[in-house]
């Protein structure tokens, strides 16, 4: 016979200290009110719902699959939901080694996206190229569109790719409203060639 | 009685007589090559003929040889009898001025994308092909990267530290 091993003193669930509230923003506050400003807000109710768009073409996608999933959990963030559609999505997160012949591809998924959008590249392909140091292979995403975050590792674990879905979070949270309608901006698209 | 490479030896030099050459069995696979003019010739009597029966094109790839002139580039075939299953490999050469050889489409229709691949990384322009254009690599590839005049790298990059990657620098 089997022991029984597992629930034998069963717990209630702890749902009251187990759900992660966001800080409040700074803001003025009295009986029945809050004011703050506008950009806060957004970048508050941004960063915690970002919709990431997977582009997972080798050995870094597992990672990523291992991140999605129940252990390492990136719901947890508020990034619960896969879009496998570019036009809904605000992270583009690129996993693995992009050949020369597929940049083109990832370029137009780029391009697809709506404003604002981020981009995660995850791994050292698809940062540098990685150990494909050869004709084929492009040498890093950076070369086709722009990258706000890179994560380094052959492939990276888990909790790295958590760590720079945080950084675009970040990213995310402390971005001027402006920003996507300034000159700087213009000019790094422009420098991709993107209008 | 079984095929053996001195048969189809004896059979080829019946037939080509002095044209075929470099018989040679390196890890017992039967080897020999031709001029280039006789390539279809010779595909086309090891297909036909009632012993040899060659009816299968298992591979067709080219090899760059820099340091043989006027015959840098070999276009190899492999070649299979499923009735006694026996392979055979056959070699033409080509100087890489003019690498011209004459397609084996019309005999072996596998041998379409084969050639457009070996046209892609070897640049052999397979006259008479009917589709002669990049497979595999993009489109924009202004040079065949397999042939030995480029090197293993990417020389576009600027960012990569040649020591780590076991050259140039001062480990060599």
């Amino acid at each position: 016979m089997r022991p029984v091993r597992f629930n034998i003193h069963p717990k209630k669930a702890d749902i009251h200290n187990n759900i992660a509230i966001t800080e409040m923003p700074e803001g003025m506050q009295g009986e029945g009110y809050f004011a703050t400003s506008f950009e806060k807000v957004i970048g508050l109710a941004r960063k915690n719902s970002i919709w990431p768009l997977p582009f997972a073409t080798s050995c870094c996608g597992i990672e990523f699959m291992a991140t999605m999933g129940s252990h390492y959990d990136l719901a947890r963030f508020g990034s619960e939901r896969m879009g496998f559609t570019p036009r809904q999505c605000d992270l583009l997160m690129v996993m693995g080694t992009i050949s020369k012949k597929m940049a083109p591809i990832l370029r137009q998924v780029y391009l697809q996206m709506a404003e604002p959008r981020w981009v995660l590249s995850v791994g050292a392909c698809a940062s540098s190229g990685g150990i494909f140091d050869t004709y084929s292979v492009l040498q890093g995403i950076d070369q086709v569109i722009p990258v706000d975050v890179y994560v380094p590792g052959c492939p990276p674990r888990p909790e790295a790719i958590l760590d720079g879905v945080l950084k675009i979070q970040e990213l995310v949270h402390n971005e001027s409203l402006r920003r996507r309608n300034g000159e700087h901006y213009k000019a790094l698209l422009g420098s991709y060639g993107i209008e | 009685m079984a095929l053996t490479s001195e048969i189809i030896k004896q059979r080829l030099t019946d037939k080509f007589g002095d044209q075929v050459t470099g018989f040679e069995e390196p890890y017992g696979m039967f080897t020999f090559e031709a001029p280039k003019e006789l390539n279809l010739k010779v595909l086309q009597f090891l297909f036909d003929d009632n012993e040899l029966k060659f009816r299968f094109l298992t591979d067709l790839c080219a090899v760059h040889y820099p340091g043989q002139p006027g015959r840098e580039l070999a276009v190899v075939y492999h070649l299979h009898n499923l009735v006694d299953n026996i392979r055979i490999r056959f070699k033409v050469f080509t100087g890489i001025e003019q690498p011209d050889v004459f397609t084996a489409t019309q005999l072996f229709s596998t041998a379409n994308w084969m050639e457009r691949e070996t046209y892609d990384f070897f640049g052999v322009n397979f006259v008479g092909h009917p589709n002669l254009k990049r497979i595999l690599n993009v489109d924009e590839m202004d040079y065949f990267p397999l042939r030995k005049e480029f090197p293993l790298e990417d020389q576009s990059r600027i960012d990569k530290d040649d020591e780590m990657f076991g050259r140039g620098g001062s480990i060599l």
